[in-house]
């Protein structure tokens, strides 16, 4: 489990976390929303060390981050980050996803069959299997954010942690995406804009709000108009959708 | 190699080379049964040389395919860490000054290592200024430092005012393998190789960081410290590089370019591709130096710069359009 106990985070002048709480649950898919620069990004980034935040601590099953290193670290998470667009480097897609085995390797260590398979699992599980030899940049959107969860599956830590996995993608490749995060079953939190799609695929959902996280609970009680409209700035209605709340936006009238 | 031993303004047949070299090194065959000054270019003279073109070129090979890693730009060079710079400000002062000439025979030679160290500590302090090495940080710091010391030198081939001096660090900017001797060559061989096997022991952290900080810090990889290790080790190779024979240019670009040509993108395999290729890249390139305008020498620098450009410029017009 990780959890930020109430962390701050500076960033030159601009205070951009205050307090901020936020913890996975066992098996559960946790969304964390919020209008830009409220801090969701960098909430996410603090929780696998890529941040250091000021005060308060990050807990990776009971253990300060600081006292752990970068490996140990990524044993216990797996990220899809956003600069996970591998333009850098004309790599294939299975060896793309091998890299994931990293974690548990030496640096001088080659992979071993064992984490060939691990990789071919990973990329069956994203129905990829067959796509281990094309190029990453000839992949569409869709299927490349689909490789970087591969890699995740590769990488097999329990925590996985997605920054805006939708983004660019089109409605059905959004859909696509976060019903495969959700099969996972890992303990998940995923920063997302649609609120639509929060309610949609989250188990629960936690609401930041200039570098504090004000709301968190079950989609029902935190996609309401009286929680979102003072956040958000706009006007909430719930439209009756059967099991998920849908919502529709328009400019606050007052 | 030992085509390119026996290549030069006289010329040794490869099988008297071989024997040559048997007879130095393990004795056999034990009577010499080859004209003394076949045997003194051989074994003083071309041995040594293209011994130090293979490390240098090996060492470019690697230095090159690793900044381009790190700061993940395909254009990336040895020499975009201002270390050469450093390595010619410290020589231009030994030959036009004779600063540092109580450091003994290898003063030039020493003075260019303790410049590019300079250089290298000047752009590590730019670069830390706000914390991490990040690369547009260290490019920038690279670059501006490359400048500064690149107008010293000007500025100290100017003052000295002596047109033989002027040549002489003219010939050494643009690289020689010349000054290859026995003497120093099996320092060179320690410390690039020392560098270089720490280079292929990362390796897969290169791919990691050359696909993004965020990715390499997901997969367990500190980019911060990597990055730093990597720059000073690759740094001091290139130190160790230019003290011994210059500034060559457009090997450590183009040696990783045609070997990612070959090989692909993994480190594993392009690592030792980039070596090998740069190695055989300057001990050709310095066969062509020696042999084009016999009796005279063309600097190395300019061969490896009119054969790489057009090479270079074929291999980006190949490139993907999205790349």
């Amino acid at each position: 489990m990780i959890a930020a106990t109430g962390i701050d985070l500076r960033l030159g002048a601009s205070d951009v976390l205050s307090g901020a709480r936020l913890c996975t649950r066992p098996g559960q898919v946790v969304g964390l929303i919020g209008p830009n620069g409220s801090g969701k990004s960098s909430l996410l980034r603090c929780l696998y060390g890529m941040l250091r935040p000021n005060r308060g601590a990050v807990l990776i099953d009971d253990k300060a981050i600081e006292s752990m290193s970068q490996r140990s670290i990524a044993r216990a998470i797996a990220v899809v980050a956003q600069d996970a667009s591998a333009d850098g480097i004309d790599i294939t897609v299975g060896e793309f996803v091998l890299l994931g085995r990293h974690v548990h390797r030496g640096d001088h260590e080659g992979f071993t069959d064992d984490d060939c398979k691990v990789a071919l699992d990973g990329l069956e599980m994203v129905d990829l299997s067959g796509f281990a030899e094309r190029h990453l940049h000839e992949m569409s959107g869709g299927e490349r954010q689909r490789v970087m969860i591969a890699r995740c599956i590769a990488q097999q830590s329990p925590v996985i942690l997605l920054d805006e996995p939708t983004n660019h993608l089109d409605v059905r490749y959004q859909h696509e995406v976060l019903t495969l995060v959700r099969q996972l079953k890992n303990d998940t939190i995923v920063v997302l804009h649609d609120l639509n799609l929060a309610g949609r695929y989250c188990d629960h959902l936690a609401l930041l709000d200039r570098g504090r996280v004000v709301h968190q609970g079950q989609p029902d009680d935190v996609l309401r108009s009286d929680v979102l409209e003072p956040v958000y700035g706009i006007e909430v209605r719930r439209l009756a959708d059967g099991q998920h709340p849908h919502l529709a936006f328009g400019p606050l009238t007052r | 190699m030992i085509v390119a031993i026996g290549l030069g303004p006289v010329g040794v047949i490869p099988p008297t080379a071989l024997r040559i070299i048997g007879h130095h090194t393990i004795g056999v065959p034990e009577v010499m049964s080859w004209a003394r000054t076949d045997d003194a270019i051989i074994w003083e003279v071309r041995l040594p040389r293209v011994l130090l073109g293979a490390i240098v070129g090996t060492a470019l090979g690697v230095a090159g395919v690793t900044l381009q890693a790190l700061v993940r730009n395909p254009l990336a060079e040895p020499y975009i860490l201002g270390v050469s710079s450093g390595g010619s400000t410290g020589a231009a002062a030994a030959i036009l000054f004779g600063v540092g000439s109580g450091l003994g025979p290898e003063s030039v030679s020493l003075m260019a290592f303790l410049g590019a160290l300079g250089a290298l500590a000047l752009v590590l302090a730019l670069a830390r200024s706000t914390g991490r090495i990040t690369p547009s940080r260290m490019i920038v710091a690279g670059v501006a430092v490359g400048y500064l010391l690149s107008a010293t030198t000007s500025l100290l081939i100017l003052f000295a005012d002596s047109a033989e001096g002027a040549r002489a660090v003219m010939f050494w900017l643009l690289g020689s393998l010349a000054n290859a001797d026995w003497s120093t060559l099996p320092i060179g061989y320690l410390g690039m190789g020392a560098g270089m096997v720490l280079v292929y022991w990362w390796r897969r952290r290169l791919d990691l960081l050359a696909l993004g900080d965020e990715t390499a810090m997901a997969s367990g990889v500190d980019p911060g410290r990597t990055r730093m290790v990597l720059v000073v080790v690759v740094a001091l190779c290139v130190g160790f590089a230019v003290s011994l024979s210059g500034g060559i240019g457009f090997v450590g670009l183009a040696a990783p370019h045609i070997a990612r040509r070959i090989v692909g993108p993994i480190h594993r395999h392009l690592v030792p591709a980039s070596a090998a290729l740069g190695a055989i890249i300057l001990v050709w390139a310095d066969v062509a130096a020696r042999m084009v305008l016999q009796p005279r020498e063309l600097p190395i620098g300019v061969v490896t710069g009119v054969l790489g450009a057009p090479v270079l410029v074929a291999l980006v017009r190949k490139l993907p359009h999205n790349n």
